[in-house]
């Protein structure tokens, strides 16, 4: 199953999904100092790519649950940016009502139906949230993102072993950015073959792309939405990208010696914004004025959303221990 | 097979033998399932092994074939993937029971149970809650050892999130099952091997024991020994023995552990002056440590003595039955606290 390219408008809306991203998580570098977002940021420039490629696919009813890096994911899955920075202001108004944070986001009006910050935790939730549609006969898809790290859990196989054994309408998304935190795949995996490769064992389709092109991540998983929808079962996707700053924080932690500069220097040349940019602009499906329209649109809601998040009451002592049992 | 019929012999306490309708505990928990599968169609079961010939211990006998494998699901050996699973599909709109046959394998699925389940709804800011029902089946004798006769409750009860249940009559086996199913949140039940067989009134229609609710299953006004599960059994072959000797004790089912009844608990301590707590679990941070606490700050000037805990030892279960028969405490061990409280 090939699907054809996505045609001028479907790009250019990839295209500006990747670059809302970008400005989003630039603004968040920008904010962070003021000591004001009080909860860690795990920034995801660099890997835009995939959630702009995979999100463009999904309705409302269709789920996602992401990870701690989860900024990217969410805004391109149709979360309010008021609720978001409220979230990581510490606000009443924020999506967890101030009990989330950065890593726990919840949107159930978009399909994000809560978010494990336990490496690998998500995806068995995923299984079961997509086995459910399956069960009420509801024809959506579940997307379970991940990073490289979360494939050492058993929680991976145990969900990729269920869900090819029912034939579970899910998606398994690893952003494999090559590390752990600091730690590099290659002291932590063998060699031998890809992560993709993994989901033969288990008799499912695994596809290894490049996760920095949004048309491959775009094509990729629409036929494993396609498959799903169809009641084939779960297609695992291995997006291989690259992060730009640390694990955690807008910090560049090639200079603190935890990656090494010349990788980073490396990947920030297969920037996958600049990639399509540079396709979009020479067959002039984007043009300059096209950006810059944009950026004062992402700059104007984005500010609304800072006055809305900076000016809600902070979480008061009434929310200390409520919701702890529904 | 010598392992399915406990090895002690238990009377059947006559507070809980009225009514008409009589099941075994295993009964009215099949009873409770099969009634929950027919009236909500986003009721389902799942568990390792849950549709073999044993049933679950006699408890899924036969469901499977009743209400098709799609609803009676015989899962994959992967105790924490499954509970994540079941997760996913009971905040998707399900209502799953989660069965493990031994507490021991809930410990496997702790990731899932206490980083998951127990937060999510507090996490979602209460937007998304987890009506998810684990039922699991505390073993005990023949040589089960440290790792098929644990009783976890202890454990569970540590971190915010979670409801534990333990009944300990036929009774409540399916009446605090079908409120658990009910509940929006994630509940543990462990019921008791050795209770399996043991009959009690169990009304025909589906109803719901409440969540945190204990139960007075004998009046007496000397001594208040509130206890879990089997205990409730040795309990009262304990409080016949002392009535023998003039000494009336009040009984108290806890029923749910979290959240436990401390009104009743603490009424009955203002009542007699003295408490003793007798919980299948062990002592350290346990939930007889728990009850002794908080009965201490809330009847302190009360207490007449200080408050007497019997749990296991602290070692993990051993496996000859020499050993067995000495790290289990039973009714003697319970007359013995009596005496030694009321002598002061």
């Amino acid at each position: 199953m090939t699907l054809p390219s996505p045609d001028s408008k479907t790009q250019l809306a990839l295209y500006r999904q990747m670059l809302l991203i970008r400005h989003f998580e630039q603004k968040i570098v920008e904010l962070y100092p003021e000591q004001e977002i009080r909860t860690p940021v795990h920034l995801c420039v660099g890997q835009e790519a995939v959630a702009a490629g995979v999100c463009a696919h999904l309705r409302d009813s269709d789920t996602i649950f992401t990870t701690h890096r989860n900024h990217g994911h969410c805004l391109a899955k149709g979360m309010s940016l008021k609720k978001m920075l409220a979230e990581f202001y510490g606000k009443e108004t924020g999506c967890c009502r101030g009990k989330g944070g950065s890593m726990h986001p919840c949107a159930p009006e978009v399909g994000i139906l809560g978010t494990s910050a336990i490496v690998g935790g998500g995806i068995p939730i995923a299984v079961g949230a997509a086995w459910a549609n399956q069960m009420r006969g509801i024809p959506a898809v579940t997307v379970t993102f991940f990073g490289d790290g979360a494939t050492e859990e058993g929680a991976f196989h145990e969900s990729l072993n269920f869900a090819a054994l029912k034939k579970i309408p899910v998606i398994f998304v690893c952003e494999n950015n090559l590390y752990a935190t600091a730690s590099a795949i290659g002291k932590r995996q063998p060699a031998a073959g890809s992560i993709a490769a993994r989901a033969a064992t288990y008799g499912l389709p695994g596809k290894l792309i490049n996760g920095n092109d949004v048309i491959e991540v775009y094509l990729a998983a629409g036929e494993a939405v396609i498959r799903a929808k169809q009641g084939l079962g779960p297609t695992l996707i291995e997006a291989e990208t690259f992060r730009w700053f640390a694990h955690v924080g807008p910090v560049d932690d090639t200079k603190t010696g935890h990656r090494p500069a010349n990788e980073l220097t490396r990947w920030k040349k297969k920037c996958p914004i600049q990639h399509l940019r540079k396709a979009l602009l020479s067959k002039k499906i984007l043009t300059p004025d096209d950006e810059k329209i944009w950026q004062k649109k992402f700059d104007r809601s984005f500010e609304e959303a800072l006055y809305f998040a900076k000016t809600s009451l902070p979480s008061g002592i009434e929310q200390l221990t409520t919701h702890v049992f529904a | 097979m010598p392992w399915t019929t406990p090895s002690i012999k238990i009377s059947t306490p006559s507070a809980i033998t009225q009514g008409i309708r009589r099941l075994s505990y295993r009964q009215a928990i099949y009873e409770a399932q099969h009634q929950l599968l027919s009236t909500d169609k986003r009721v389902f079961l799942l568990g390792e092994g849950i549709d073999d010939a044993s049933g679950v211990f006699g408890t899924t006998l036969g469901l499977t074939d009743e209400f098709t494998s799609q609803r009676v699901v015989d899962t994959p050996i992967a105790e924490n993937g499954i509970t994540g699973i079941a997760m996913g599909a009971a905040i998707n709109g399900m209502r799953p029971i989660l069965i493990h046959m031994r507490p021991d394998f809930v410990i496997i699925s702790l990731d899932q149970l206490l980083n998951h389940a127990a937060k999510w709804f507090y996490m979602s800011g209460g937007q998304v809650s987890v009506p998810l029902t684990i039922r699991c089946v505390i073993g005990r004798g023949w040589g089960s050892a440290a790792q098929h006769s644990q009783n976890i409750q202890g454990l569970l009860t540590h971190l915010p999130g979670l409801k534990i249940l333990m009944p300990a009559t036929a009774h409540d086996a399916k009446g605090l099952l079908i409120a658990a199913v009910r509940d929006p949140n994630p509940v543990v039940i462990l019921e008791h091997r050795w209770l399996f067989d043991k009959i009690g009134h169990v009304p025909e229609d589906l109803y719901a024991t409440p969540i945190g609710r204990a139960n007075i299953c004998r009046y007496g006004s000397d001594v208040t020994i509130v206890a879990t599960s089997i205990m409730v059994h040795e309990a009262m072959l304990a409080a016949e023995t002392l009535a023998n000797e003039d000494c009336n004790v009040e009984v108290i089912d806890l029923r749910s552990v979290k959240p436990w009844d401390e009104n009743c608990v603490a009424a009955s301590v203002r009542k007699t002056g003295y408490l003793i707590v007798a919980d299948t679990g062990h002592q350290y941070g346990g939930v007889a440590a728990e009850i002794t606490a908080r009965i201490t700050e809330l009847c302190f000037s009360s207490l007449r003595a200080a408050p007497q805990r019997i749990t296991l030892p602290e070692a993990p279960v051993p496996a000859a039955s020499s050993l067995e028969e000495i790290y289990f405490p039973g009714q003697s061990d319970i007359i013995k606290a009596a005496k030694d409280i009321l002598s002061g």
